[in-house]
């Protein structure tokens, strides 16, 4: 048969005979194992050349080098192959959660030594380089506030925005809306905070300001909303996506218009996934720094009022305890980054439970 | 009016929807080619006219005019971006492409793009060729490896990491990680000097190297979980006739899960680079800000677009203030680039997998 | 090179759940086997364990042995690549993949095992489109995506994918339900001529194609939902069709269940 003579042209054995196979013993991996450490240790501490970092890295590399070729010789290279290129992933689990354990740990060590009553009731109001108190009250309130304004105005225009996409775009434009929504995810936070700058500060408000320019907390919940309005057009249109048509259909059947339909049903049945995407987005606006130092000024003092004057936030207050030169600014910015990272995970852990929960989603 | 709710398909169709913080292809009911039905409002309705002012079209043009919003958002960034701009390039005495220098609040302004360009495009590609193959062997443990009591943990995980604001990392790159790094820095230096990279004499520490590895860190969870879902939409059977043609688990993978994802993981890298590229406050707080274009990648200095924005915009006057502005215009242009080509590039892959499906 | 296949109490759970309860059978060289029965009772279940596919699925165990040519394939030291090299496979939907051209997608396993010579890849390509009665219809294409073609053509460029590595056994799943009358004769054409080199077992649906292309045919079923599959007769096909033993088998074949 004119099969059988192409493999035997071709010397390949293309159906083994035998289906058995030899394994790499356990026994043989460790022993590869000890050897590389070992025979990295020596070359290193033999050598000079470094410590115990470059022990463990060479000694890695020898492993799975000594590993590879040992399966090369008993399971042949194809499940040698295999075995390695296994071995590399799980490899890039390791080494990535070593850095994020890092700042997991220096997040919590660093942020519980000024995490105290003090912290939360006070402002940097009056707080001198060697006042080894003071508090981020000041900052809380603006983000608070930011992140509220920011979201009353980004939640309804992406939702409405959604509504077009889903209930009432269609052809060109529509593609075109939603094809820059996705766009719009990409712009850096620096770019939304420059916007704001060149528009509201620079322009806008010098108006209401006998033409001299003004920061203000309301400018900051500006380009948050700026950053907020495509994550949340595009995480209410996924929702609106998913709301089964009949349920639609069963609407129309009697007679009711599509606004109302939109408004009654389908808003309800996704409003649960909507309030996910929201919060996600709430999350991320909570954590940006560069627009807020654009756009909002900072400030030390505490200031209730969005529309006039400085105001800091969370994010800026980090930023700007890190390049103080007080010894005493470390310990406030890590309890600061720790009160962030824990607002900032409670919303999105909150949002994902939620998620879970959704019936659409499911 | 009389209108046809002509979605009721999609919404069967793209039931794999789950929720995630980033846009994402989701189901086929998403695809723009399934938009092709005919316009509402056509459909004959002569039983009863309605007025032609109701509450149906302010609604709708409320919501046509929510949707032009993000049009007009992004067409806003540019003209007030391009006004406030002008008046300092006007000013500015040396080339904004090519001078390296920063000097926009001298009396003779001069100042140029090239170092700080320079900077940002180097720090993210150092970054991507360091997350990028990480972040696509996490994304195939997750799909492909891990079980799923581990991966679906690990997957929020990874979500979470995504969410934690940029000036963690970048306190932490400063605080915690510099010392590492340093003597990371110092060792290459004595051993590999020769290499123009490591070169110099220090000091070493804030560096492109610290910076570009922070901003790995950063990206890394964007990759990873772009990339993932990519990877778990290879089809099932795909993978089975491999494994039936006698493929190992990694011959698998490399002839049915990698092709069939490359596109997506194009697009995941690019909206990684987009991300690297506007990052703003971890760089500012760990690169050493210096206006020099350098190779060097291990000794202080380095800097970036939006990094030079946030540190010297507190001392900034009218004329710097257009100056960082139009350092912005530059950044929002690359990042507009990069961005429109990764979604490109998904908005292709998604209608040919419809179709294809 | 067709090798005869054994089972004998072969048992397949999924998690905790039973899918198929001690099935024996014997499948000699060169012959056409047909399993029937109806939906659930775990026919695709053992198709699949007897090139060790079902093991894809997490949480899928077998008992009992199942032997190629006296070798138990269920052996702790055996290579499932190379059972899997020896039991080649077709699945119910047309799977080419997607990326590949036509000449890819049959070259495929064999640049898996490791052959880069460009001309034993196109004498192969050539030869296997050829057995699969597709290479009139392809061969100035070649360089062509195969999800291109269409559903029937699909599904001999898969056979010709599986036979390209040379296999002994070609175990087939439901190969025509989701093909055209005119591409399901194609196929059943095909596996006539296959029979001459390959040992073919292929699950279905439809009692005249196992009529028209088996040897000997299997009848599984179940006794109710989340009980496991049996085989309740395996008989020559002529037999099983014209004078079957079991009542439940006459039942199944002549409409009355199923």
């Amino acid at each position: 048969m004119s099969m059988m003579t192409r493999s035997d042209l071709a010397g390949v054995a293309m159906t083994p005979d035998n289906i058995r196979t030899k394994k790499l013993p356990l026994g043989v991996s460790l022993l590869v194992a000890v050897v590389a450490f070992g025979l990295a240790a020596a070359i290193v501490y033999g050598a000079g050349i470094g410590n115990w970092v470059l022990v463990v890295v060479l000694g890695w590399i020898l492993y799975l080098v000594g590993l590879f070729l040992a399966a090369s010789r008993v399971e042949g290279s194809r499940a040698a192959r295999n075995r390695s290129w296994q071995s590399l992933i799980y490899s890039a689990c390791v080494l990535a959660i070593l850095p994020l354990a890092s700042v997991v740990w220096t997040l919590v060590s660093k942020g519980v030594e000024r995490f105290d009553a003090n912290f939360f009731n006070t402002s940097m109001n009056n707080i001198g380089a060697r006042d080894a108190n003071g508090g981020a009250y000041h900052a809380i309130i603006g983000t608070l506030e930011q992140v509220g304004i920011a979201t009353l105005i980004a939640v309804p225009l992406g939702v409405l925005g959604a509504i077009y996409l889903v209930e009432y775009g269609r052809g060109k434009f529509a593609n075109t809306v939603r094809f820059f929504v996705d766009v719009m995810t990409g712009v850096p936070s620096i770019v939304a905070g420059l916007f704001i700058l060149s528009f509201w500060v620079l322009i806008v408000s010098p108006w209401f300001n006998n033409g001299q320019p003004r920061f203000s907390g309301f400018a900051a919940a500006l380009a948050l909303s700026v950053l907020m309005l495509p994550t949340i057009v595009r995480s209410t249109e996924e929702m609106l996506r998913l709301v089964p048509g009949p349920l639609r259909e069963g609407a129309y059947a009697l007679g009711v218009p599509q606004w109302k339909t939109i408004l009654k049903i389908v808003i309800p049945t996704a409003l649960p996934g909507i309030v996910t995407g929201v919060m996600l987005a709430v999350a991320r606006a909570a954590g940006e720094t560069a627009p807020v130092l654009l756009v909002a000024g900072g400030a030390d003092a505490i200031n209730f009022n969005p529309f006039d004057g400085n105001q800091s936030s969370l994010a800026l207050f980090v930023y700007q305890q890190a390049g103080d030169a007080s010894k005493y600014a470390p310990a406030r910015a890590w309890t600061a980054a720790l009160t962030l990272v824990a607002l900032v995970l409670i919303l999105t852990i909150a949002a994902k439970m939620l998620a879970r929960r959704n019936s659409l989603t499911r | 009016m009389g209108d046809n709710p002509s979605r009721s398909t999609d919404a069967t169709a793209g039931g794999s929807g789950v929720t995630g913080r980033h846009a994402r292809p989701a189901g086929t009911g998403v695809s723009p080619s399934s938009y092709q039905e005919p316009p509402i409002g056509g459909g004959g309705a002569p039983l009863q006219r309605k007025a032609r002012f109701s509450m149906e079209t302010g609604f709708r043009g409320l919501s046509v005019s929510a949707g032009a919003m993000v049009l007009v958002i992004i067409v806003a960034i540019a003209v007030f971006l391009i006004s406030k701009a002008v008046p300092a390039l006007q000013a500015n005495t040396a080339n904004f492409f090519t001078d390296t220098k920063w000097f926009p609040n001298d009396a003779q302004p001069n100042f140029g793009i090239a170092a700080i360009a320079f900077g940002t495009v180097l720090s993210s590609v150092i970054a991507l060729i360091v997350a990028v193959p990480i972040a696509l062997g996490i994304a195939l443990f997750l799909s492909h490896y891990a079980p799923k009591r581990l991966a679906t943990p690990l997957g929020f995980v990874i979500d979470l990491l995504a969410a934690v604001p940029s000036v963690v990392f970048g306190l932490w790159g400063r605080d915690v990680f510099s010392q590492p790094v340093k003597d990371f820095s110092v060792w290459l230096n004595h051993y590999f000097g020769w290499i123009p990279l490591f070169g110099g004499d220090g000091p070493f520490g804030r560096s492109i190297l610290l910076g570009s590895l922070v901003l790995a860190i950063m990206v890394l969870p964007i990759v990873t979980s772009l990339s993932r879902e990519v990877f778990q939409q290879t089809p099932g059977m795909n993978e089975e006739a491999a494994l039936a043609l006698g493929a190992t688990k990694w011959e698998m993978i490399r002839t049915a899960v990698i092709p069939y994802g490359k596109p997506g993981v194009i697009a995941a890298v690019m909206l990684g680079l987009g991300r690297a590229l506007g990052e703003t406050i971890a760089l500012a707080l760990t690169l050493g800000t210096v206006f020099t274009i350098s190779f060097n990648l291990i000794q202080t200095g380095g800097n970036s677009i939006a990094a030079n924005i946030a540190n010297t915009f507190g001392e900034a006057n009218a004329i710097g203030r257009g100056a960082l502005i139009a350092s912005g215009l530059v950044l929002f242009a690359i990042t507009l680039v990069v961005n429109m080509a990764a979604r490109a590039i998904i908005y292709r892959r998604r209608e040919f997998r419809d179709s294809a499906a | 090179m067709a090798k005869r296949i054994e089972a004998s109490n072969v048992t397949s759970y999924y998690g905790s759940f039973k899918a198929i309860d001690s099935i024996s059978m014997t499948v000699e060289p060169k012959t056409i086997t047909a399993l029937i029965g109806p939906s659930g009772c775990g026919k695709s279940t053992f198709l699949r364990s007897i090139n060790r596919m079902h093991e894809v699925l997490p949480g899928a165990r077998i008992e009992g042995r199942l032997t190629i040519d006296e070798q138990n394939i269920y052996d702790p030291d055996v290579d499932v690549t190379a059972v899997r090299r020896l039991i080649g496979m077709v699945f119910q939907r047309p799977n080419p993949f997607p990326t590949m051209s036509i000449y890819e997608n049959v070259v495929a396993g064999l640049k898996l095992n490791g052959v880069k010579k460009k001309s034993v890849l196109d004498d192969a390509a050539e030869q296997s489109l050829k057995s699969a009665n597709l290479w009139e219809e392809v061969k100035d294409r070649l360089g062509r995506p195969g999800a291109g073609l269409s559903g029937g053509q699909q599904q001999r460029l898969c056979i010709a994918r599986t036979i390209a590595v040379e296999p002994q056994v070609v175990l087939m799943d439901e190969p025509c339900s989701a093909l055209d009358p005119i591409s399901t004769l194609a196929i059943e054409d095909l596996m006539f001529k296959l029979k001459d080199r390959f040992t073919i077992i292929i699950v279905t649906h439809n009692m005249q194609q196992a009529a028209r292309v088996s040897d000997k045919t299997g009848f599984f079923s179940i006794d109710k939902t989340g009980e496991p599959g049996r085989l309740i007769e395996y008989d020559d096909t002529q037999k099983i069709f014209s004078n079957p033993s079991q009542k439940k088998t006459e039942d199944y074949i002549t409409g009355r269940f199923g």
